[in-house]
């Protein structure tokens, strides 16, 4: 502890010599503060993990340096020791033009509190470079830092600059290529404002509330949501005090820029630059650990590939295919390896292995008839004669034994040993080190979800070691077989719906296609409820209160309900008596009124005139027509009230402005038809035309339509009125 | 040995790390600066280096092999690198030979006769007659053609440093042992310079050639950028000569824009086409003329991708060929090397941008079926070109192995030190 503050203390006295060019500054964060790599994680900092066999940070470094930063702060917590070897061990430390400083805690648990701990040191005194060091990246820094000092110049309130590029997420499965959850941004496209950031986006119901003071405060304002986040920032040194001014700031996104943009005092902006050609990518999960490994094989991180970057002696070089190899690979003449795969220096291949677009470390030992696919296996790692792998993370001195096999999205920590014959089932994660019960400080504290999860799986512990406690020990060591050696972790944290999402294996057929089946009911859902003000799109307000909310969607499924039982009447030739005791009994369940039957049955029976006027090409009109005097029965009963009517009327209008245009242009004519019909009386319709003078210009669009109708009932009455008169 | 080099030159080893860095990141571009460079960087690190009493070449070959191995292996296919080292590598053994010969010629007796000598190199029990061997080898040693052509005897520098051996005479031996040394290192840095000096005219001496190649109302034909071929047709514009240029814009990179634009500023009549239009133009064309990434032994010419369909085209047309090459560009190896061959890929962003497409390379959901590669090198065989215009004239690609000879000593085709001590 002591030393990194003394050099960073004289640090400052030479940075305060040369006030008047600030070197650019980066604080690099080496520890994300998740447990997303558990269990590698807990033996090794998620920044040293190979990545095409080489390890994270030093991507993130080479990336730094490149980009014209001069001093970089990198910031250690969980295995800071390891880490800070690391450093030590490498060429960092003695670069030309480049100073990389360690800072060391042990009791951070999250960025906000690294950031808070930066500046307590103050060693940052301009604009800097915030970055994790697990982010990937060949872009150039220059236009960015431009764009975010001339801001900076121009209104002192725009303390940072995020970094964001563009990607499709799948829309299936709500989730970017990288296994990152959908991310809604909303920006001013002029000024490049970062408006709203939400990435926690609740899938299933697809709502986003935005504030209204957002939409009246800005003349314009785009929402997207094929944008990825970088997570690299250019940030003012206000962003520090801001985290210390606000202690309870733990994560960037979540709190700090949300905290930001939702914060309308202070008036602190958040802006955004695009990259287009240029690579960025986080590594967050398996998932994307997986993506990236891919995207730097195919060098779409160019200059950072792996034949470019060659640290250490081991050179690797480029064959054909996408082939990386290192030196000193002996390789038997039957081996097979396919194309974007890397392997590692020294590693061995016996006869008749295949290899397919996968990682090997260094050292690797692989015996014959050996299939991997798809995987990333670490260093000095041993696989027995026989062993299948597929789309598996193999850590550093594993041993497999003969025969054994992974299957898609196991995990092997440090130095397991599988046994002979032995199948690790799906997903699994392997480790030497038993499951914590426990959270450790290297873990965010705060969700209440997890640590509920938490204590029901203790639970389930107990109840298992009270009934196995004598032969625990022979339970562990044959967990994985004969002669294996580790524990299997159970899962926990959103358990097995998660899994396949944040794993490297592909993603399984069949969750796709259920994914694609939950969309397009979701799609039809949408579609039919849109009879109420779409719920899909912007509300006004997000304070509406839970309640609004619950009515809505009651509302939504009683008029479903109306409707399915309907076309089952018409359907299956149901009587009409029998078919108002279903909606009576519908209308008693919801706690409905009768103008909202009438409204219900109205909009159904329109609805299957519309359907099948679609089907049977027959003119629309007949067809309401004729459903209209086979049904009206049904309807007549609700409708005794003329403000029953009235809510007719007003629903049809709604339908022809909103859901079922195709009624639009013949409003007034069905109007007529309902007349006579008598389904609506003359009175309702005056009393409608009342209501209506009052509003708006766009509201009477229908009114005017029937205006001629209405002048027609009106001279009417007055004639009736008059013959009374008369009379 | 590196260790030992760190040691002894500090200073160097800074550049030497910047230059092998900046190599490596790719941020150098361009052959001509990349080749100056390190012929600089060769300079300080023969500058600096120690010379030893007892064969100071070898010394001074070690250390040049050192640096040039890391400065290699930084960018295997920045070829000009190698090419640098391997020339400033034959400076030393051609200005170590002609030192050696004037010793002989000056001193022919003294070598002979010098018992104590003898007993001092018990390492090297027959040097004296090795350096005999050497010097009838260099004076047996057929004159170059270039020599030859030019009109100057070979041992032209004899008679000079003979003389100043025979100044040295009458002062002890020691001292003129030691200045032997500081001879070779001064005879050596004054070769570089030059070598830096041609390198850095080399624009102006393939421009001047432009007249007798290019010639009224001709249509040229260029592919992509290249700095010695605008150098080339502007010299040519400026001695009035007035013609067109067609110039292929050179994707995925479309630097052919840039030289289009410069060209049109500087008064030429510029049109540019898309790659795939060369075929379809080449008719009209009178030559095409264009630059090169490399020169390798066989003629074969290295360059951006696109100019072997160009060449194609010119071969059906027969359009002459013309290839501008300074000589920093004349590679000593064959392509059949696959070091050489490697190609450089370069990002496929340059094709597309990233985001555009990256639902199609969503691996993990089984749609990534998209992949891309952006080549930056083409290899154009010998017998599509038609002439090679180095800084020293016009060539046959047949020829292209005997200029490098002269540039190039056999020994040094493998840039690797030979194991040291034990």
């Amino acid at each position: 502890m002591g030393a990194p503050k003394k050099s960073s203390a004289a640090r400052v006295s030479e940075d305060s010599d040369e006030l008047v060019r600030v070197p650019l500054q980066a604080i690099l964060l080496a520890d994300s503060f998740t447990t997303k790599f558990r269990p590698i994680t807990l033996e090794r900092p998620k920044v040293l993990l190979p990545l095409v066999n080489v390890p994270m940070i030093d991507y993130t470094l080479t990336w730094l340096e490149s980009a014209g930063v001069e001093e970089v702060f990198v910031f250690c917590c969980a295995h800071s020791k390891q880490v800070i070897s690391y450093l030590e061990e490498s060429e960092w430390f003695s670069q030309p033009n480049f100073a990389v400083t360690t800072i060391e805690s042990h009791n951070s648990v999250s960025a906000g509190d690294a950031l808070r701990l930066i500046y307590e040191r103050n060693v940052i005194h301009g604009d800097f470079v915030l970055i994790s060091g697990d982010t990937i990246s060949n872009m150039s820094l220059t236009e960015a830092l431009r764009e975010h000092k001339e801001r900076k110049k121009k209104d002192s309130n725009a303390v940072m600059t995020m970094v964001i590029k563009r990607s499709k997420p799948n829309p299936a499965i709500h989730q970017s290529r990288l296994g990152t959850d959908e991310l809604f941004v909303a920006i001013d496209p002029d000024t490049k404002q970062l408006l709203y950031y939400e990435d926690k986006a609740d899938n299933s119901k697809g709502i986003l509330h935005l504030e209204k003071s957002l939409l009246s405060d800005n003349p314009s304002l785009s929402l997207h949501h094929d944008k990825q986040d970088c997570y690299i920032d250019i940030c003012s040194p206000e962003v520090l005090s801001l985290f210390t001014d606000n202690f309870d700031y733990q994560h960037l996104r979540r709190h700090f820029v949300k905290g930001l943009l939702v914060d309308d005092l202070m008036g602190y902006k958040i802006f955004v630059h695009e990259i287009h050609s240029d690579y960025a990518a986080r590594i967050d999960n398996f998932r994307s650990y997986d993506t990236v490994s891919k995207d730097i094989i195919h060098r779409w991180t160019y200059p950072l590939v792996p034949d470019v970057m060659n640290f250490g002696n081991t050179a690797t070089k480029l064959e054909r295919q996408g082939m990386y190899r290192a030196s000193e690979i002996s390789q038997s003449q039957s081996a097979v390896i396919g194309p974007f795969t890397a392997i590692g220096f020294g590693t061995k291949i016996g006869n008749h292995s295949k290899i397919l677009s996968s990682v090997i470390g260094e050292g690797c030992n692989i015996g014959s008839n050996v299939h991997i696919e798809g995987c990333y296996i670490f260093n000095h790692v041993t696989i027995e004669d026989g062993c299948i792998l597929r789309n598996a993370i193999v850590c550093d001195g594993v041993t497999m034994k003969s025969g054994a096999v992974l299957e898609p999205g196991v995990i092997l920590s440090f130095k397991v040993v599988v046994g002979q014959e032995f199948v690790v089932p799906r997903y699994s994660q392997v480790s030497l080190l038993q499951q914590p019960v426990e959270e450790d400080s290297d873990e965010e504290l705060e969700y209440a979800d997890s640590t509920s999860a938490m204590t029901s799986k203790v639970d389930n512990s107990d109840v298992e070691d009270t009934s196995q406690v004598l032969d625990t020990h022979f339970q562990s060591s044959s967990e994985l077989g004969v002669g294996g050696d580790g524990y299997i972790w159970s899962k926990c944290e959103g358990g097995h719906e998660e899994e396949w999402r944040h794993s490297v294996a592909p993603i399984p057929a069949d969750k796709i296609s259920e994914a694609m089946k939950i969309m397009e009911d979701e799609l039809e859902l949408t579609h039919d409820g849109s009879i109420l003000p779409p719920s899909g799109e912007l509300k006004p307000d997000s304070n509406d209160s839970e309640d609004d909310d619950n009515e809505d969607s009651r509302d939504d499924y009683f008029e479903k309900e109306v409707e399915a039982t309907f076309l089952r009447a018409v359907n299956e030739n149901i009587q009409e008596d029998h078919l108002i005791l279903e909606v009576n009994s519908l209308k008693l369940s919801y706690n409905k009124l009768a103008a909202d039957c009438a409204g219900a049955v109205f909009y159904a029976m329109m609805k299957y005139a519309l359907d099948s006027a679609r089907s049977s090409a027959g003119s629309l009109i007949q067809n309401v027509k004729s459903v209209l005097t086979k049904w009206k029965n049904v309807l007549t009963p609700y409708l005794t009230d003329i403000d029953d009517q009235i809510e007719v009327i007003l629903k049809f209008e709604e339908m022809c402005s909103e859901s079922v245009r195709e009624f639009a242009p013949l409003f007034s004519t069905i109007l007529h038809l309902m007349y006579d019909e008598e389904i609506v009386e003359e009175d309702a319709i005056l009393r409608w035309d009342d209501e209506k003078r009052d509003a708006d210009e766009s509201d009477k669009v229908f009114v005017n339509q029937a205006q001629a109708m209405i002048e027609w009932l009106r001279h009417a009455e007055e004639e009736d009125g008059d013959e009374e008169e008369e009379e | 040995m590196v260790i030992f080099f760190s040691i002894t030159m500090p200073d160097v080893q800074v550049f030497v790390n910047d230059f092998v860095n900046q190599l490596k990141k790719r941020k150098l571009e361009g052959s001509q600066a990349t080749a100056k460079q390190a012929a600089e960087l060769l300079r300080s690190v023969i500058s600096q280096q120690r010379v030893p009493h007892r064969n100071p070449a070898a010394a001074l070959i070690d250390a040049v092999k050192a640096v040039g191995e890391q400065m290699i292996a930084a960018n295997p296919v920045e070829l000009a690198v190698g090419n640098i080292v391997r020339r400033v590598l034959h400076i030393i053994r051609e200005e170590d030979l002609s030192l050696a010969t004037a010793a002989v010629a000056g001193l022919g007796v003294t070598v002979t006769s010098d018992d104590e000598d003898d007993v001092e190199r018990d390492d090297h029990p027959v040097l004296s007659a090795a350096a005999v061997a050497a010097a009838a080898r260099s004076t047996l040693r057929p004159p170059s053609l270039q020599t030859l052509l030019e009109d100057v005897p070979d041992s032209a520098a004899a008679p000079h440093t003979a003389s100043s051996g025979g100044e040295s005479e009458g002062k002890s031996k020691s001292v003129e042992k030691g200045s032997r040394g500081r001879k070779l290192k001064h005879d050596v840095i004054e070769a570089v310079n030059e070598l830096i000096q041609d390198i850095t005219t080399c624009y102006e001496q393939i421009a001047e050639q432009a007249i007798e190649h290019i010639h009224q109302n001709e249509v040229i034909l260029t592919l992509g950028s290249s700095k010695t071929v605008l150098e080339f047709l502007c010299a040519a514009k400026e001695k009035k000569r007035s013609f067109r240029v067609f110039v292929a814009e050179g994707a995925p990179r479309y630097q052919g824009h840039l030289l289009a634009k410069e060209l049109a500023e500087r008064g030429l009549q510029t049109t540019i086409i898309a790659d795939s239009a060369v075929f379809a133009m080449i008719s009209r064309v009178n030559m095409v003329i264009v630059g090169a990434h490399s020169v390798m032994a066989n003629g074969g010419v290295i360059a951006p991708i696109g100019l072997n369909m160009v060449a194609l085209a010119a071969q059906r047309h027969a359009v002459p060929f013309v290839v501008l090459a300074g000589s920093h560009k004349l590679c000593p190896l064959y392509p059949h090397n696959p070091e050489v061959l490697l190609n450089e890929l370069r990002s496929p962003s340059e094709l597309l941008d990233f985001g555009e497409f990256s639902d199609c390379m969503d691996y993990a959901s089984g749609t990534g079926s998209l992949h891309v590669v952006n080549p930056t090198f083409d290899y154009v065989p010998p017998n599509l070109v038609s002439l090679f215009i180095t800084d020293t004239g016009g060539h046959n690609p047949s020829y292209m192995y005997r200029l490098i000879a002269d540039y190039y000593s056999a020994d040094d085709l493998v840039v690797k030190r030979r194991p040291m001590g034990s």
